[in-house]
């Protein structure tokens, strides 16, 4: 904050920060009334703190106006005519300034970023909390990588746009119009010629920051892609080592590694082409300054201390001008990213209560399909009319090749999605009048591609149900035959998983995720292909256990080894989005049809 | 948080040399660079000194005493100062990135290099998501302090000494007034540095557990609106989400209490220079001119002096991050080619395992003593529970480990005593998880090999049951799979790996016969390429299901890293009890 003249005053953060920035570019537009106005009722909790922010920053801006004026006073007054007395007071005041000027600038910070980070977090806690409503259709339809994005990265924009966009917008005007004003009202002859230099400095930066957005862009992507190619020869090392191809594998990455050394090489370099040039444009202006300063001070018309005066608020000057022929970018990416996570925000969710849906009473299990068609995409039924009744308390099997439908019709039952026609009923209750959680609650579901949640096994095993006691989830455990390879841990129940489950093989997740509905004693169990990826030593175990578990309520067990629903009460054969077959497996035996047929070809075909 | 209980694979002893020093060492291959751009630094710090000289010359001698020529003639030295500065200060920066990134992409292909030739035992213990962060953030560090930070810290020191030297020139007394504030400054921002930047990267953490959370709630969505778990979800993020809060609150205050004072203090020299240099200039001790140049000198060093108190921080954290590096370069590979190991020459595929124990990092033994010989040609089935030793099995035949105890040999030959390269380049393997890389279909069928003509290829392809969904794909063999490319199920990257070994042509298979989630018209297909790929090569299968044991020449039966029993089917029906127990359990 002192004054000086010339060369360093302009550099900001290091030279890829000067022009990194601009590579976040988006098209679009940069000022979006509706985003901001959405973005704005975040705000409006902390209007107090923001008006007193910006308090700060009208005190902070005046007050870094003052310092080079009272010098040029310091000079043309009392230091020209030796007037100790009057320096003392001078000085006094810089003095005040600079303190008045140090609680200004500490309050607007603390001010302004208290209220951006509560606001992050306020934003990015309704985000969670929405995402939560949204039904599983939205999951499909969008990968978590961009989901994440929009909460954790774009998000960030709030700060940027109050940061950034309203202060600085009004921040920077202000102290440029300060700075304009008190030059022209020292010498406005000397005021015009030194503007001169700023459309050249607003030039020099938007033609510096197109190229660098092209080219930190291209650093990103070639960064994107060393991390890629690094990540996948990770995971993929053991095929690389058991095929030897070690060294073309190595060629390929250190390819990429020169692509990703010599892009940044490039990018930067454009900075350092950038800030000597901002650095000599603002030396013509001090140049500028000296000769037609010095030449009016030579003929009388103007005090040393002006030109003084003129250099330092010359030198104070490009900054912002910086600042603002940048925002354009700025307020693009942000209004972009706004705009994105005010839409997220509200999106519908399609799978919504009723107004009037009813708490779902303790499920008996009786389940009935009518005439339910359904299409993930409207034009691509999925199901086209399946009619299904189960008594309380039946196991029923879906079998058939893949994508006739089996999942649909189970994600149905657990309203993942709502039938496109007709109506299922879980009691004689259509599920569509209850409470969507009043009736997971009484579900379980285990899927053939287990997920499990970082923490312990313990934690994920109590998952449906976090007050379960210790002893709860070992005797759940025991159920599914997790307790076998638990007990071979050191730690146990409490060991940690690490990340996708990675000190798990594919089937002790499976276990575990069985375990997990077992504790959650649901009424009705649905199980996706819970058996896959056992082998049949396990298998069978866990075959003996469920047998136990689903005598005594309903379920619903899609399969593709029909050695596992053999016993199951009901049968149905699915195919191309229609039951074909119902029955017990004598029965559809019997019928020597398409059940039939499959049975044949796993059973007999491949023993022989 | 949640990751100790695999800590990293085992460190090298604690490294030879300080990482500081190793990393700068690197430096060597580009030293005639290196060296320039400290050359550089140093005519860039002299001109940065000379500038306000300049200007104290066209206030003095100019303006004062009302010289137009040497006005004129001083301006023009100052623009071509600023243009050869300018002119420096590119070639410097430039040189700077070329130098350090060279270093980082050294290191890359050095940890690269030595990741791949890793065995399977460190890959084990380490996580893909550590070994990754080192080598793109930790590298990132390395390339900071061998470029820009130590570069800087030389400048900055550089330009400290030379302000000083200059100020000294023109006026002792408030020279060294001006200077007092310095060490002052300095010492405010270096505490910044201390403190701001391991928060900042706590914070980091904290957002990591977000995203890490919120991942998960994502991935798993199924599960949560399955469970109806949704208000706990919603508990955990935000109580992570209050974490990160409290942090960037601590942030914040950090800044507050810092960054406005670091300014003031700058200021403060300001209002110093402004009172005492008036005075002096009352006193006529001191021009105009060299008040004016004072305060010039002074608002150059704010930056440098205030980067030095940031920078030194970086460097410790830079060899903090050096030393995660050399701990993987350090690295030694539990199985690595023995000096005097030859090339395997072509085998006939005759395994015998010769009292072979093994055991994981010093754990319970998985095998005890196992002996058996498989003639070439011969199909093994592997039987017995999860954790019976049927995986280790198959790791061992092509040196993933190494045994702890007996041999291991091929056609007579000892595997340790060949080279790695030469007895996997005779194993294929197929396993239940396939990998595919982000290539097209035929360079992931072609994987490892080279000069392989289309019509193999295809060939392959068909025998493995792949061909009709490959034609299927919109770019048929040249479609792009893997990350970024067509999502293959599991039936089908499956075939592209039994395609991948029929190409390949080994004469010992391993593989695994369980076909995961695929209906039954998928697994009869993916069964018959299976049969097919292991006709006339000697194979060990872990074995699933009845198919594999009926035709398998012979069957080991394990239990507790022994064989348990072994023959054919029918003589094991007959002798073994377990084999009959385990066939009526879960076989038949």
């Amino acid at each position: 904050m002192g004054f000086s003249i010339g060369s360093s005053g302009i550099r900001t953060g290091g030279p890829g920060g000067t022009l990194a920035q601009y590579a976040d570019q988006v098209e679009g537009r940069s000022f979006n009334l509706r985003v901001l106005w959405h973005l704005l009722i975040f705000v409006r909790p902390y209007a107090m703190r923001m008006m007193g922010a910006f308090a700060a920053m009208l005190v902070a801006s005046a007050l870094t106006l003052a310092a080079p004026f009272l010098v040029k006073v310091a000079i043309d007054g009392p230091i020209a005519h030796g007037d100790v007395e009057g320096l003392n007071r001078i000085a006094l005041a810089m003095l005040l300034a600079f303190v008045g000027l140090y609680l200004a600038s500490m309050a607007q910070r603390y001010l302004l970023s208290w209220v951006g980070q509560k606001v992050l977090a306020d934003l990015r806690a309704a985000l969670f909390r929405h995402l939560q409503q949204l039904p599983l259709a939205y999951h499909d339809r969008h990968v978590v990588g961009v989901t994440i994005s929009r909460v954790i990265s774009d998000v960030g924009v709030i700060n940027q746009l109050l940061s950034q966009g309203l202060i600085t917008l009004t921040g920077d005007t202000l102290l440029l119009l300060g700075i304009i004003a008190v030059m022209l009202s020292l010498n406005a002859q000397l005021a015009l010629v030194t503007f001169s230099i700023i459309p050249l400095i607003v030039l020099a930066t938007m033609v510096f920051a197109r190229r660098a957005k092209r080219a930190f862009r291209k650093t990103r992507a070639r960064n994107a892609h060393l991390i890629g190619d690094l990540a996948e020869n990770l995971t993929g090392i053991r095929v690389i080592q058991a095929f030897a191809n070690e060294d073309s594998a190595f060629e390929k990455f250190d390819e990429v590694n020169q692509a990703n050394r010599d892009a940044h090489i490039e990018a930067i370099s454009l900075s350092f082409v950038f800030l000597p040039t901002v650095e000599f444009l603002s030396m013509a202006a001090t140049a500028i300054v000296l000769l037609f300063g010095g030449m009016s001070v030579a003929q009388g018309s103007l005090t040393l201390g002006t030109v003084i005066a003129f250099l330092a608020y010359v030198n104070r000057f490009f900054l912002p001008v910086q600042e603002l022929s940048r925002l354009y970018a700025t307020m693009q990416t942000a209004m972009a990213g706004g705009e994105r996570v005010i839409n997220l925000l509200h999106t519908e969710p399609a799978v919504a209560d009723k107004a009037d849906a009813i708490e779902m009473p303790p499920i008996k299990g009786r389940i009935q399909f009518r005439d339910v068609v359904f299409a993930y995409r409207e034009g691509e039924p999925v199901l086209r009319g399946i009619n299904l009744d189960a008594a309380a308390g039946a196991m029923v099997a879906l079998v058939g090749p893949t994508g006739a439908g089996k999942t649909s019709i189970a994600s149905l039952l657990a309203r993942f999605y709502d039938v496109s026609e007709g109506a299922v009923l879980i009691d004689g209750l259509d599920i569509r009048d209850v409470k969507q959680r009043s009736m997971r609650r009484q579900m379980g579901w285990v899927s053939q591609d287990p997920f499990i949640f970082s923490g312990t096994i313990a934690d994920n095993i109590r998952f449906g149900r976090p007050e379960a006691s210790l002893a709860e989830v070992i005797e759940a455990g025991r159920l599914a035959n997790v307790d076998a390879f638990v007990k071979e841990l050191p730690a146990g129940y409490d060991t940690e998983i690490l990340e996708d489950g990675a000190n798990l093989s594919v089937g002790q997740r499976q276990l575990i995720s069985i375990a997990r509905a077992i504790l959650a004693d649901p009424r009705i169990l649905i199980m996706d292909e819970a058996t896959s990826s056992v082998d049949m030593v396990t298998e069978s175990l866990i075959q003996d256990a469920l047998g136990k578990l689903l005598a005594k309520r309903s379920s619903i067990v899609i399969a593709h080894r029909l050695s596992t629903i053999v016993h199951a009460d009901m049968i149905c054969v699915v195919d191309e989005g229609r039951i074909l077959e119902t029955g017990s497996h004598a029965d559809l035996l019997a019928k020597r049809g398409l059940y039939h047929r499959l049975y044949q070809r796993q059973f007999v075909s491949l023993g022989e | 948080m949640a990751q100790k209980t695999k800590t990293f694979p085992r460190s090298s002893p604690s490294p030879p040399r300080s990482s500081l020093w190793r990393s700068l060492i690197l430096l060597g291959k580009y030293r005639h660079r290196a060296l320039g751009v400290y050359a550089l630094a140093v005519v860039v710090n002299g001109l940065t000194v000379v500038i306000p000289q300049t200007i104290r010359w066209i206030v003095d001698a100019g303006i004062i005493q009302r010289n137009m020529s040497i006005l004129l003639l001083s301006l023009l030295g100052l623009i071509g100062l600023t243009v050869v500065k300018g002119l420096v200060d590119y070639a410097l920066g430039r040189w700077t990135e070329v130098v350090s990134q060279g270093v980082a992409y050294d290191i890359r292909n050095t940890i690269y290099d030595k990741l791949s030739s890793l065995s399977f035992a460190y890959h084990d213990q380490a996580q893909t998501g550590q070994l990754l962060a080192r080598s793109i953030s930790d590298v990132e560090r390395i390339r900071f302090l061998t470029g820009r930070g130590v570069l800087r810290l030389f400048q900055s020191s550089l330009l400290l000494l030379l302000t000083f030297a200059a100020l000294l020139l023109m006026n002792v007394q408030l020279a060294l007034l001006s200077m007092l504030l310095m060490p002052l400054l300095a010492y405010v921002a270096f505490r910044f540095g201390r403190i701001f930047r391991p928060l900042s990267l706590d914070l980091q953490q904290r957002l990591a557990e977000m995203t890490t959370v919120l991942e998960q709630n994502l991935r798993g969505a199924k599960i949560v609106k399955a469970f109806a778990q949704e208000d706990a979800e919603v508990e955990r993020f935000e109580e992570k989400n209050q974490r990160w809060f409290a942090l960037a609150q601590k942030q914040v205050i950090v800044q507050t209490q810092h960054i406005p004072l670091i300014d003031f203090i700058a200021s403060l020299s300001t209002a110093v220079i402004v009172w005492l240099g008036g005075r002096l200039v009352i006193e006529g001790a001191l021009t105009l001119g060299e008040l004016v140049a004072f305060t010039t000198y002074l608002g150059q060093l704010i930056s440098p002096v205030r980067r030095l108190g940031v920078i030194i921080p970086a460097v410790a954290m830079a060899s903090a991050a050096g030393e995660r590096i050399y701990t993987i370069i350090d690295a030694k590979s539990e199985v690595s080619d023995a000096p005097d190991a030859r090339p395997l020459p072509p085998i006939a595929g005759r395994v015998s395992f010769e009292d072979v124990s093994f055991s994981y990092f010093n754990q319970r033994p998985v095998l005890n003593r196992l002996n058996f010989q498989a003639e070439p040609g011969e199909v093994v089935a592997l039987l017995g529970a999860t954790g019976s030793g049927k995986s280790t099995i198959i790791n061992l035949i092509p040196r993933f480990y190494d045994v702890t105890g007996g041999r291991i040999c091929v056609d007579g030959c000892d595997v340790r005593d060949v080279s790695l390269n030469s007895l996997r380049d005779q194993i294929g393997i197929v396993l239940q998880e396939t990998i595919l890389f982000a290539a097209s279909v035929r360079e992931n069928i072609a994987f490892g090999m080279e000069g392989v003509a289309e019509a193999e290829i295809i060939e392959a392809a068909k025998a493995a049951q792949a061909h009709d969904f490959i034609m299927a794909m919109p770019d048929g063999y040249a479609t792009q799979v893997g990350e970024r490319g067509l999502t293959l199920s599991g039936g089908q990257k499956q075939r592209m790996a039994i395609a991948r070994a029929l190409l390949k042509d080994p004469r010992i298979l391993l593989l695994d016969d369980a076909t995961s989630s695929v209906d039954a018209e998928t697994e009869r297909l993916i069964q018959l390429a299976l049969e097919r790929l292991m006709e006339g090569r000697t194979s060990f299968v872990i074995a699933q299901r009845l198919s594999t044991v009926r035709m398998a020449d012979k069957v080991l039966v394990l239990q507790d890293g022994r064989v348990a029993a072994s023959g054919t089917h029918d003589e094991l029906m007959r002798a073994s009890g377990l084999y009959a127990e385990i066939y009526d359990r879960h076989l038949r």
